[in-house]
């Protein structure tokens, strides 16, 4: 009997194993931010270069960072979900056009609808590396004192929305400053 | 035509290594090598940012370039690696909680195999000199008629 069970257990074990591995991402990497601040940019805006934003105008809110370039097809599938979640102005969005040209940015903007309160231009992707960027689109949330909470590997669906951003977003914007 | 992208093809492979940085102190050099072939590129996992000609890989190589240019050690560069893309950044990832199944995993299944083996080959020492000794013989017997008829078979 036993000479039966040992294989069979051996077997499924197996078995468990190669379903959890078949079934992770291996895009998806733990980001050693999470719970960490935010790290500091202060960038040109993409409508208006003259101009700064920089991470410290954004303290005492609670904003979502989304990483997005007009030549990443992912985006343009995520866009929709984005200009949904501003249409219920929930939450500050931020965007990084990140290794990008400013006027096919603006163009995409012009034509897609624009969800973000502002964009920052990261054309040389510093930025992006120093938020450990690897896989555009990502989506970071960060809180009111600046620490980053949560973080989005690839385009953000509505259910992520409903389910995971909302609840969160709500959460976070209960926190003191 | 068909020679000229013939010859295009035998450009590619150097192609790769345009953006090679130049150093003009050799330890630098030395340092940058090992750090390009010890990072992975995290767009195209199996490769390290030495490899790679994905856009990433290009950013962190000028990354780490810049860095050595501005006295940086090599375990700053590693630390700079980390604190953004995690212990996965690094093909060699240090020895800590988190990685302990990686480290440790092979040493266990080779402990495993051994016992295995160890528990299997035992087994079968005890089980044989158990057995019917007259029976044994019997068989005994019986493989070396059949050894000697087939070979005065295949003599015949």
């Amino acid at each position: 009997m036993l000479k039966f069970i040992i294989p069979l257990v051996l077997f499924a074990i197996l078995a468990i194993f190669l379903a959890v591995g078949l079934n992770l991402n291996p895009h998806d990497i733990p980001s050693p931010f999470i719970n960490k601040p935010a790290p500091v940019f202060s960038a040109p805006k993409l409508t208006a270069p003259t101009e700064k934003l920089s991470t410290g105008d954004l303290r005492g809110q609670v904003w979502l960072f989304n990483v997005w370039a007009s030549w990443c097809l992912s985006c343009r599938a995520e866009h929709p979900v984005l200009n949904e979640l501003a249409k219920q102005q929930a939450v500050t969005i931020i965007g990084l056009n990140y290794k990008d040209e400013a006027d096919a940015a603006t163009k995409w903007l012009d034509t897609l609808g624009n969800p973000y309160n502002v964009s920052i231009m990261d054309s040389d992707g510093r930025i992006g590396i120093d938020w450990g960027v690897y896989g555009v689109p990502e989506t970071f949330v960060v809180d009111k004192k600046g620490v980053i909470r949560l973080k989005f590997t690839g385009p953000v669906t509505p259910e992520a929305v409903q389910q995971t951003l909302l609840p969160l977003i709500k959460q976070l914007q209960a926190e003191q400053s | 035509m068909k020679i000229l992208l013939f010859f295009l093809l035998l450009l590619s492979p150097v192609a790769n290594a345009v953006d090679t940085y130049q150093f003009n102190n050799p330890e630098k050099q030395a340092a940058y090598d090992s750090l390009v072939s010890e990072l992975r590129c995290l767009v195209c996992q199996n490769q390290t940012i030495g490899d790679s000609n994905a856009e990433l890989a290009a950013d962190l190589r000028r990354q780490v370039y810049e860095m050595l240019q501005q006295d940086k050690s090599q375990a700053d560069i590693q630390q700079f690696m980390t604190d953004r893309y995690g212990d996965f950044v690094l093909y060699n990832p240090p020895f800590k909680a988190k990685t302990g199944l990686l480290w440790l995993g092979p040493v266990v299944f080779l402990a495993v195999g051994l016992l295995a083996v160890f528990l299997f080959t035992r087994r079968k020492k005890t089980v044989l000199p158990a057995d019917n000794v007259a029976e044994n013989a019997e068989k005994l017997a019986v493989a070396r008629r059949l050894l000697t008829d087939k070979d005065t078979e295949n003599l015949s």
